[in-house]
């Protein structure tokens, strides 16, 4: 708890800790001192010269070391020859600062009116308007005139795309060098910067493509004049035109709070359309930002051609439109029939009655009523997902109060198996920034990342060795431990060869488990690099393992993180859903099959083969509902309400934004009517109503109700509305923040130590490695109707080092046969220097049917001229 | 003056040779420093001799060296040869003239502050000068002046030339230090200053090419001979760089407490074509414009005096202006500059030196009221006391004592016709 200092602020009096500045003091209090190159999230410059203030100090007595007095008593204070800006100024006891006077609100007055004099006046045509910090600053404090001449005023260019997602008006922009400093200090990429010098001083991007950072549009709601502006917005709507509806990202397990900006309007033929996607403040998890992913990716909830609007019945072996009734009545009847069938050979575990195969971007509602179906007919339910350890987060996962935001010295995070910035962005923006406040950072990674540059210890392991890296951490402390089985690190280690075992004792590996244990707080986030199902089971037991022989779990900032790649995965486990191995197998042997929200059979065409009856639920029609007997048309996650919990197990609420396409059902009414059908008592219509059920059902859930989820609470820094010119144009947050729930061991459950083998790679004849990796902007579903993105979207292509390439007579660019297992597919190479010798990095959802490390072979099928 | 100590190639033309120097009695200042003074002793002479800043500040040197960190290192020494404000040009012939004197400056400042490397930043158009600084530092490592371990102390230092790219702004010396470090030659905000957040954020030591100048000599004679010269608050020599309206410009090595009159009539010959003086520019484009009056003639150009005459002494970058010259088009070419050079970082400087600039242009050819004069003094008004250097600070001097002054040139030209709201 640091010093707190008391000073006067326009006759008003505030305690604060040392080290504030008067500007933050002062909205403390409620006083605004206006500014525009200060932002609350990034170190001052004063550049602006807008918050200038007069500043008073008490006068020291140098014989004395006291406060001078003045002959009445009171002290005396004497205040500086000029004006001092206020961001720049920490306080100091009995400082005395005036805002109010004649002096600082003439001062006001010419700063403005010299930022007016070539700002030019686009207000009418300008996104900005209506919720400008130039305009409202202008209309607080600014003169009535100008007296500048409208001909001397400076031309610039005024559509300078700045790469193809942000465009840049030079006129409108008043050099406030938020938006560099944003992505220098904050987004650490720093592809923007200023050009020429004085009143030439220009914005450019060094990057190609331009403006290259998954940051870009935040820079547009820090900007306090429209000089930036996402492409995707521009000329869109005016902002009080806008209806804001609060909503959550569906991309990342982070669970970015959203604002979904609606209107409706002629040029969308009277439709309610969503216009842009803002962040919503929440400092637990996502502060004031979001990535360009969330940010541009939502155009697939309105590909109006393209989603399904009508439930599907296959009659003649096509799939004929029919009315929701007679849909369901086929699906409620061969669910029955499979239901029957299980009883029948429940002796025989091989083969199964009802499967629900539910995919992570479904709701907690939806999942919870799929659960009730599955168990009332005696069906199974499978979770899509290459990844494992739900179960052990729900058990030693962060620890209820958790925030990265309270993690700086003190505080070790290991983050093994994950390419941070591309799997969860926001995450490598908050592990970057513990790390600026003292964080002990350790990366185990096969290869370099972007968080590389925020770490202490990097631990270079072979893919394939991630489970024993943790384990030869373990082994560290193996003599303090004599609980754990001998043999075990040995065994594992000599499994993955010479590299595995010069790093298993390496000093770097030594003092990274030593940091790690020594910590007051551990986490530990891990990822889907390079492996599949099995390789995630063994790196989440391990990871398991290595926090509970270290004492680090049941407590706040404690604990481990699994980096999903849907937005409720963890909820899905939470609520049962487990992945299988052997998905295939599992699939094929369903009497009945309902797919919800996941597309087997487009990630893998070896999964096309399924069982007798097909259900598959869903937006689009995907590869998997072009083999199905009926599909049903799902509402998707802005049209209607719902929880997720997020990957650090805070459940969070979303609300609808625009009405739904006519036919289209929520998938937790989808359940329930077919449930209601097979005599099931289950809630069709309110979400809160299954949420209560919920609730009853799942112990962790227990005190958990819609009314709780929505509960809000003051924040810092204030945001949006009036006080959009000090935090930007993040919209508060009103609708909730949401509750992260207790693992177990907060309970004081205790968690046993388990010892799982991670998988075997089989050896291989000269032949290449590939390994699944996952890219932010990939072709799945989701992104591929954002035109905006279109030409950032990953290629299908596999990824390998120069030398690789050579030897086997391949240039960037050729198309190659990669030959897996059981299927073979078209790719482009692409070389990358930081990939390890014998490894093909193959990013997931581009179209090349990878999910697990594989050895394969690669062919070239035609070479492309340079 | 009988002898020189700052320009002394013009009484030993072949000071710029190394031989030559060390013959005179160079580097032995630098050699008694490192082998028989301490660090801090250094400072205090520097301190006792009352030496202040030659680049415009007239900031008491000793004082600066002692405000340096000792709880950080390293240490650096920043030479500002930067040199970019109009009508200077002494730092020039004294890199050019008297380079082994300047080098042992900068070598024996670096020793006083513990500091082991050294940068000189010059101007970019010094780019010729730069290259025989860094073939004289390569005599000086040739000749163990420079490089480990010199003199048989554990003491080692090394001075390396730094070029910078045509920006007056950095010779502001935040500015210069993150043009050093490659980053935008724009100026840092102060508190912290160099002596504690300097180089790569480490305590540096910034001075000018003058000042670094005088301090072998003051090693190698003391203080209290230093203190001969001068005035009591502002002792010692100064090179003033005479120009204008003079028939004899150039730069005039004298004593601190010498007048106007004889700078500008004595040494500068006097004013040519029998005109007569009008206005005097003491610190480059930076001042004040002082009404030549015999008073203002009278005054001693020192940095106590020259204010009690409405100006700094600066850098003392006299320019003379005689009744020839109008001061709004004199007030035009300064505002021209500082709208050229000003780094725009802070709005005040960055808008107000560019409508300044399209004031005076009116002004100067005729398409301004005489409300426009009024205009621009309150532009220039609006300016004062809120800019983050002191570019934006120093560019309205010349506005404002200009037409507080020399009204009547500003108004000479002014349209007749009102206009109408």
């Amino acid at each position: 708890m640091s010093k707190l200092i008391t000073l006067t602020i326009d006759g008003k009096q505030v305690s604060v800790p040392e080290g504030t500045l008067i500007v933050d003091a002062a909205k403390k209090i409620g006083i605004d001192i206006p500014v525009f190159c200060y932002h609350p999230k990034m170190e001052p410059v004063g550049m602006c010269r807008m918050c200038l203030v007069d500043v008073g100090r008490p006068v020291i007595d140098r014989t004395t070391g006291e406060f001078s007095q003045e002959e009445d008593g009171s002290i005396k204070i004497q205040f500086a020859p000029k004006l001092e800006t206020a961001c720049t100024t920490p306080v100091s006891e009995g400082m005395v600062v005036i805002g109010a006077s004649e002096k600082v609100k003439l001062a006001r007055e010419d700063i403005l009116e010299f930022l007016l004099t070539s700002h030019p006046l686009d207000c009418p045509v300008c996104d900005k308007g209506g919720e400008c910090p130039l305009q409202n600053l202008t209309m607080g404090f600014g003169p009535g005139e100008s007296r500048y001449l409208y001909d001397e005023k400076m031309h610039l260019a005024k559509q300078v795309p700045l790469g193809e997602l942000i465009c840049l008006d030079r006129e409108r922009c008043i050099q406030c060098a938020r938006c560099v400093r944003f992505q220098d200090l904050i987004a650490g990429d720093p592809v923007i910067g200023f050009y020429q010098r004085g009143r030439a001083l220009e914005i450019v991007t060094y990057s190609e493509p331009g403006f290259n950072s998954y940051w870009s549009g935040n820079t547009t709601d820090i900007c306090p004049v429209g000089a930036l502006t996402t492409v995707d917005f521009r000329f869109g709507a005016r902002p009080w035109e806008l209806n804001a509806a609060a909503s959550l990202c569906s991309h990342c397990p982070v669970g970015c709070n959203l604002t979904l900006n609606t209107r409706r309007e002629a040029s969308s033929g009277g439709k309610m359309v969503i216009k842009r996607v803002m962040p919503r403040q929440n400092e637990w998890v996502n502060e004031i930002w979001i990535c360009d992913k969330g940010r541009f990716g939502y155009h697939y909830t309105e590909a109006r051609a393209e989603r399904l609007t009508q439930p599907l019945l296959r009659k003649e072996g096509k799939l004929t439109p029919v009315n929701w009734e007679e849909a369901l009545e086929v699906v409620a009847n061969r669910f029955r029939q499979a239901s029957t069938h299980q009883e029948e050979i429940s002796q025989s575990p091989n083969e199964n009655g009802l499967l629900i195969l539910a995919g992570g971007r479904l709701a907690n509602e939806d999942l919870f009523n799929l659960r009730t179906l599955a168990e009332s007919v005696g069906g199974q339910t499978a979770l899509y997902s290459h990844m494992a350890g739900g179960d052990l987060v729900a058990q030693v996962g962060l620890g209820e109060g958790s925030n990265f935001s309270d993690m700086g010295a003190g505080t070790t995070i290991l983050v093994i198996a994950c390419d941070l910035e591309e799997e969860a962005p926001i995450w490598w923006l908050r592990v970057k920034q513990a790390a600026e406040r003292g964080a002990t950072v350790i990366i185990a990674n096969p290869r370099a990342t972007k968080l590389d540059k925020s770490a202490h210890f990097k631990l270079r392991y072979p893919y394939g060795g991630e489970a024993a890296t943790v384990m030869a951490m373990l082994n560290t402390f193996s003599a303090k431990r004599p609980n754990l089985p001998p043999a075990y690190g040995e065994q594992v280690m000599a499994a993955n060869g010479e590299t595995m075992q010069k790093l298993a004792r390496s000093p770097e590996l030594q003092a990274a488990a030593q940091a790690f244990a020594n910590a007051e707080n551990s986490v530990i986030l891990y990822g889907s690099e390079g492996i599949g199902l099995p390789g995630s089971q063994a790196l989440a037991q391990a990871c398991a393992n290595l926090l509970i022989s270290t004492n680090h779990t049941g407590r706040t900032n404690n604990g481990v993180l699994a980096v999903w790649s849907r937005p409720n995965e963890q909820g899905a486990w939470d609520l049962g859903f487990q992945p299988r191995n052997n998905l295939k197998q599992t699939l094929r042997a369903a009497k009945a099959l309902y797919v919800v929200a996941a597309d087997p059979a487009g990630d893998d065409p070896a999964l096309a083969e399924t069982s007798d009856f097909l259900v598959v639920q869903d937006l689009f029609l995907t590869d998997t509902a072009k083999l199905a007997d009926v599909v049903l048309p799902a509402q998707a996650f802005t049209e209607r309400e719902g929880s997720y919990t997020s990957g650090e197990r805070r459940v969070q609420r979303f609300y609808p934004a625009v009405p739904a396409l006519p036919d289209c059902l929520p998938d937790f009414k989808i359940a329930g009517l077919i449930g209601q059908r097979l005599g099931l008592d289950i809630e069709t219509r309110i979400p809160s109503k299954v949420f209560n059920q919920l609730a009853a059902r799942v112990p962790d859930y227990a005190t958990l109700s819609y009314a709780r989820l929505a509960e809000v609470a003051d924040q810092w820094p204030v945001v949006g509305r009036e006080d959009l010119y000090y935090g930007g144009t993040t919209y508060q947050n009103r609708q909730g923040l949401g509750v992260q729930l207790s693992p177990s061991a907060q309970r004081g459950e205790l968690t046993a130590m388990k010892w799982q083998e991670p998988p075997n790679l089989p050896e291989s004849d000269d032949g290449l490695l590939a390994v699944p990796i996952t890219r932010l902007y990939d072709r799945g579903q989701t992104l591929k109707y954002s035109a905006l993105l279109a030409r950032r979207l990953s290629p299908a292509c596999v990824i390998l080092h120069t030398t690789e390439a050579e030897r086997r007579g391949v240039k960037n660019g050729d198309l190659v046969q990669v030959q897996f297992e059981n299927a073979s597919a078209l790719a482009s190479i692409c070389l990358n220097e930081q990939v390890p010798v014998g490894v093909v990095l193959v990013p997931r959802s581009v179209g090349i049917p990878l999910t697990a490390p594989q050895w394969i072979k690669l062919q070239l099928a035609e070479r492309v001229k340079a | 003056m009988s002898e020189m100590l700052l320009l002394r190639h013009r009484d030993i033309p072949e000071i710029a040779n190394l031989d030559t120097y060390r013959q005179i009695g160079g580097f032995e200042a630098f050699q008694q420093a490192v082998t028989r003074m301490k660090p801090d002793e250094i400072t205090e002479v520097v301190k006792a001799s009352g030496l202040r800043g030659r680049g415009g500040a007239g900031f008491p040197t000793g004082m600066k060296w002692s405000f340096i960190d000792k709880k950080i290192y390293p240490h650096y020494v920043v030479a500002n040869a930067d040199e970019s404000e109009p009508g200077t040009f002494k730092d020039r012939e004294i890199m050019e003239g008297n380079p082994f004197q300047f080098l042992e400056g900068v070598a024996i400042t670096a020793y006083a502050v513990g500091a082991q490397s050294a940068y000189i930043y010059l101007r970019g158009e010094f780019w010729q000068l730069a290259r025989k600084l860094d073939q004289r530092i390569a005599e000086m490592h040739a000749t163990r002046l420079l490089g480990d371990k010199l003199f048989g102390s554990p003491y080692s230092l090394r001075i390396h030339t730094h070029l910078g790219a045509g920006a007056y702004i950095c010779g502001e010396e935040t500015a210069m230090l993150e043009s050093m470090e490659g980053k935008l030659g724009q100026p840092r905000l102060r508190p912290p200053f160099p002596p504690s957040y300097g180089l790569y954020g480490k305590p540096t030591i910034v001075n000018n090419v003058e000042t670094l100048t005088n301090v072998p000599l003051i090693i190698a004679r003391g203080a209290a001979w230093y203190r001969t010269f001068g005035t009591e608050k502002s002792p010692g020599v100064k090179i003033f760089s005479l120009s204008g309206c003079v028939n004899r410009p150039g730069n005039y090595e004298l004593p601190l407490g010498t007048t106007f009159r004889e700078l500008i009539f004595e040494h500068g010959a006097g004013i040519p074509e029998g005109r007569q003086i009008k206005a005097i520019m003491p610190a480059g484009a930076s001042s004040s414009l002082i009404v030549a009056n015999e008073q203002a003639l009278d005054t001693s150009m020192d940095y106590e005096s020259v204010p009690r005459v409405g100006a700094q002494l600066g850098s003392a970058s006299v320019i003379v202006i005689d009744n020839s010259i109008g001061i709004d088009w004199l007030v035009n070419k300064t505002v021209h500059f500082f709208k050229h050079e000003s780094c725009g970082k802070c709005t005040p400087c960055r808008e107000g030196t560019y409508w300044m600039a399209h004031l005076t242009h009116r002004i100067t050819t005729g398409k301004a009221t005489v409300e426009d004069v009024d205009l621009l003094y309150e532009v220039a008004s609006q300016m004062k006391g809120k800019c983050l250097c002191a570019l934006g600070e120093f560019s309205i001097e010349a506005v404002l004592s200009g037409i507080e002054r020399f009204r009547e040139d500003f108004e000479a030209r002014a349209k007749q016709v009102e206009y109408s709201e």
